[in-house]
């Protein structure tokens, strides 16, 4: 194995109150692709922000050896400038600027403070055939997909002489055909001396592309896999994340199906700003009561826009077609019309659409079923606090108490928490877009178990997922969806990830 | 000692402004020989901001809901020009006039909601709008004069006091009532709102302290309302101003409206996705600054003696610069009426201050502007420092510990009935 490029030494880093990391070691070798895997709140950005100097220097216990050399950044200027390059979760890219402009922001090619556009454009071109994206740099980025925006935060990087790339989830937004491009790309830069440290949930990627692995756990690093000699595999890295063997990923259930209780028939709904372009086409579908019934499809298929136009029309500008549930056909023109007929949709997006961040978790459980609470002319804050203790004990939501903000919680927790909010308006119908996205393996269990129940409960349950495993796991009946059409329907016993994936790539229309 | 300081670190904006104004009160007392707290000039500091404070109630619920009211000066101007128009030209009783002027202040706020709610232009661009068309208006009412010979009734309003009763004590006997009144109704209201939080075992203040606060807080209002009996008593706009107070902060604390309002301002797209009907909210909100600003020009003309052309100019800024003293912040979702009526009050004091120490009326404006920059700086710096905030939960008790055994019976009964919960296994825990 090649000599290490980077040694990271007992790193200690507290916070008030918290011990974040506690003498973490971690050794990255030239030229290697590197993961590092671990729980929600394990540590992982925590090192990388010490590694960058987000951190700075003196903030921390230990040492840190970059290219043989003791190092301690101030800032992230200063670890680029030694060749560390993080490219975040959140894209950092402006989207009204172009491909160049973002390329070269912060780092431009200019003469006395003039830039020299020409030769900007042309770095860029070069740049951007390295990373594979044959784009004109003039193009401004908002009109590239969230894949392409990702190569192009990669050859901002590369403008900027990198040596260590450290990407945090890169492939978490992606569909499948981009992250595999991402990853080719990846492996393509590794031959060509550039190395990468990778913070991923995706195990089945880490396994595909990663030469060494190491699991950090509870601020401590637990164990450094070597994947080349062959014998590390998905549950192999579980088993060290979460210090426990996940025998079943998903809790034992059995179904008990009823009758259909909600419908969609020729279910149409027209993009909100071009009324002539239909995102989702003639759609039928039927949830029984006590099924769990899943919707596959890349992203960009209409899986979201499909939720949201039932959900009270939240998305789209016309829709056509007939929804009906328990027996009766309904209009549901406003959310609030979808929430009262006893329809819950958990967004994907649980910042942005889910929670506000400035509330507690006991005003954030009864804000969608603020009407339940009502007395006389104010919100009885008494009962609040007891429906909101009551789900934080059934849905074990790790709190010390119902009074404490949701942003200082695990995205697994904040999940309980828009949970319980939507079971409190008492739904018969829930959609749940994404609802383990961005949540630990641990968190991931116990929302199964919660999905499950409301299942055993008679309620339906619509589960939206860009992974598949989770998708067959948990669900009774699963339809496919390509180009807002929705392809074929599969039962449990017969789907398999290949026949899904055949049937979201289908061309549809 | 730790009690005040973990009180402190949890309310450091709230308490920081109370203690500022204490500090800016302590040093006008100081350079000014003990004029500031003469009772003829606290009755005038009443008086004379009651408008602003007014104004700040509404302010700060519009910057709440992530919206700005640039109009407010005019469309008061403007609702005190027609008021006078209508009692002096067309004989129209006070009384009528008041609540027909009232009404006109909801329909102009009704108008900014109906374009900032339904058509979607931003508050910025409507209020703006209307601050030119509303100055206008005025001074096409009023025909660029100044009109006078109001009635004396209306002008109480403005600078009237509460009436005397019984026996001569020298001092105003309704007013100290009234001051005992509140004071009581205050600690009730504290201890109940304390048992309340002590019985789910929410962070309370050790009970040396909690006496403690109420004690300052009953001997600040008593010492304040002994001051405006040595005058002429309690001022009716003042009677108004504490009302307005009162049922404001329970609108905005304790009912569904309130709640929406926090909801919108912190995250517009999230409180839609839970049902918030925002555009009804966005639209009260706006109609109801409309309707205070309607009142404070009635206040203003009514003060004046006279409607003025001129009148309510820069209303809109010093009501929103309380608001933000006052620790609303600039993105929504955070503020409450108290604050913006402290912040009234630091500007306020600082007016009055300045004024009797003889500094000229641009370098008032001058301290004025830095006093707003750096308390908003302050804010800042504190929300870096400890990351997090308030919402809704506005009084943020924040627990660090689980709910007493006692209430346990309680939540178990409560989550027999909770939905979802039916069929899940009791005692969960981790796998």
């Amino acid at each position: 194995m090649a000599q290490p490029i980077l040694e990271m030494r007992d790193i200690t880093k507290k916070f008030p109150g918290v011990t974040a990391l506690s003498d973490v070691n971690l050794v990255v070798h030239r030229s290697e692709i590197h993961a590092i895997c671990g729980e929600n709140g394990a540590g992982k950005s925590t090192l990388m922000k010490v590694l960058s100097g987000v951190h700075p220097h003196g903030s921390y216990e230990g040492e840190i050896v970059f290219e043989g050399n003791p190092v301690g950044f101030s800032n992230i200027r200063q670890s680029e400038a030694a060749g560390i390059v993080i490219i975040h979760q959140e894209l950092a890219l402006i989207p009204e600027l172009s491909i160049a402009e973002n390329i070269f922001l912060g780092n431009e090619t200019a003469s006395g403070g003039v830039i020299n556009w020409d030769e900007a454009n042309h770095r860029a071109i070069e740049l951007l055939a390295r990373v594979g994206l044959r784009e004109n740099p003039l193009t401004p980025v908002k009109h590239l997909g969230i894949g392409k925006q990702q190569l192009v935060e990669i050859a901002k990087a590369l403008s900027k002489e990198v040596k260590l790339l450290i990407l945090d989830e890169p492939t978490a937004a992606l569909n499948d055909d981009d992250s595999q491009h991402l990853l080719d790309l990846l492996k393509g830069l590794q031959g060509k001396g550039i190395t990468s440290i990778m913070i991923s949930h995706k195990l089945n990627e880490i396994a595909r592309v990663a030469d060494e692995i190491t699991i950090i756990r509870d601020g401590k690093t637990i164990e450094t896999l070597d994947v080349t000699t062959g014998d590390v595999d998905e549950d192999r890295i579980i088993r060290g994340m979460v210090g426990r063997d996940l025998e079943h990923r998903f809790p034992d259930h059995t179904p008990d199906i009823g009758e259909v209780m909600f419908e969609i028939r020729d279910w149409t709904v027209m993009h909100p700003l071009d009324h002539h372009r239909e995102v989702i086409r003639k759609a039928n579908l039927k949830v029984r009561a006590g099924e769990i019934v899943g919707i596959a499809g890349l992203m960009g298929a209409g899986r979201t826009e499909l939720a949201r136009s039932i959900f009270g029309r939240s998305y789209g500008s016309r829709n056509e077609g007939t929804l009906i549930l328990n027996g009766k056909e309904l209009t549901l023109s406003t959310v609030t019309a979808a929430i009262d007929a006893g329809i819950a949709y958990v967004s994907e997006d649980r910042k942005g659409l889910g929670l506000n961040l400035l509330d507690d978790i006991k005003t954030s459980i009864s804000s969608a079923a603020l009407g339940k609470l009502v007395k006389g002319l104010t919100v009885d804050e008494r009962k609040e606090v007891l429906v909101a203790e009551g789900y934080r004990k059934s849905l074990n939501i790790k709190a010390p108490s119902v009074t404490v903000g949701v942003s200082k919680l695990s995205g697994g927790n904040q999940q309980k928490v828009v949970l319980s909010k939507w079971m409190y308006t008492d739904p018969q119908l829930l959609i749940l877009d994404e609802p383990t996205r961005g949540i630990d393996v641990g968190a991931k269990f116990e929302i199964y178990g919660i999905i499950q129940e409301l299942a055993r409960t008679g309620r339906g349950v619509l589960v939206i997922s860009s992974e598949l495993p989770e998708l067959l796991g948990l669900c009774d009946r699963i339809y496919t969806l390509a180009e807002g059409v929705i392809t074929r329907e599969f039962d449990r016993s017969e789907a398999t990830q290949e026949s899904l994936m055949r049937y979201m790539t289908v061309d549809a229309r | 000692m730790n009690g005040l300081l973990s009180m402190l670190r949890g309310n450091v904006r709230q308490y920081g402004m109370i203690i500022a104004l204490a500090a800016i009160v302590i040093l006008f007392q100081i350079t000014t020989d003990g004029v500031l707290l003469k009772p003829i000039n606290v009755s005038n500091l009443v008086v004379q901001n009651a408008q602003i404070l007014i104004l700040a109630i509404g302010m700060v619920i519009v910057i709440v809901a992530r919206h700005i009211d640039l109009s407010v000066g005019s469309v008061a101007a403007f609702v005190g020009a027609v008021c006078a128009i209508l009692m002096t030209k067309h004989d129209v009783p006070w009384f009528l006039a008041v609540v027909l002027c009232l009404m006109l202040g909801a329909a102009i706020g009704a108008w900014h909601g109906f374009w900032v709610a339904h058509v979607g232009i931003p508050a910025f661009i409507v209020t703006l709008s209307s601050m030119l068309l509303f100055r206008g208006l005025t001074l096409v009412v009023l025909e660029g004069a100044t009109v006078g010979g109001l009635p004396e009734d209306f002008k109480k309003i403005g600078n009237g006091f509460l009436p005397e009763v019984g026996p001569d004590t020298g001092l105003h006997n309704l007013t100290m009532i009234i001051a005992v009144l509140v004071i009581a109704a205050l600690v009730f209201l504290e201890f109940r709102k304390r048992a309340a939080a002590k019985k789910y075992n929410f962070e309370v203040l050790p009970f040396g302290l909690f006496i403690l606060k109420l004690a300052v807080l009953g001997v600040v209002i008593f010492y304040f309302s002994y001051l405006l009996a040595q005058a002429r008593g309690l001022p009716i706009v003042g009677l108004i101003l504490f009302a307005l107070i009162a049922i404001y902060t329970f609108i905005m604390n304790r009912t569904v409206f309130g709640r929406h309002v926090y909801a919108v301002g912190g995250n517009v797209e999230a409180a839609t996705m839970s049902g918030v009907n925002t555009k009804r909210t966005d639209f009260l909100v706006m109609t109801n600054m409309g309707l205070l600003a309607g009142l404070a020009g009635l206040v203003t003309t009514a003060r004046l003696t006279a409607a003025n052309p001129k009148a309510g100019v820069n209303f809109e800024l010093d009501a929103i610069a309380a608001s933000f003293i006052g620790g609303a912040a600039v993105t929504g979702g955070v503020g409450t009426v108290i604050g913006a009526i402290i912040g009234g009050l630091v500007m306020g004091v600082l007016n009055n201050g300045m004024s009797l120490n003889g500094v000229s009326i641009d370098w008032q404006q001058a301290i004025k502007g830095l006093v707003l920059l750096f308390a908003v700086a302050f804010d800042v710096w504190n929300k870096k420092r400890t990351a997090g905030g308030g919402g809704a939960g506005a009084e943020a008790y924040e627990s660090t510990a689980p709910p007493p055994d006692e209430l346990a019976d309680e939540i178990a009964a409560m989550e027999h009935d909770l939905p979802g919960t039916e069929a899940l296994p009791p005692d969960r825990t981790t796998t």
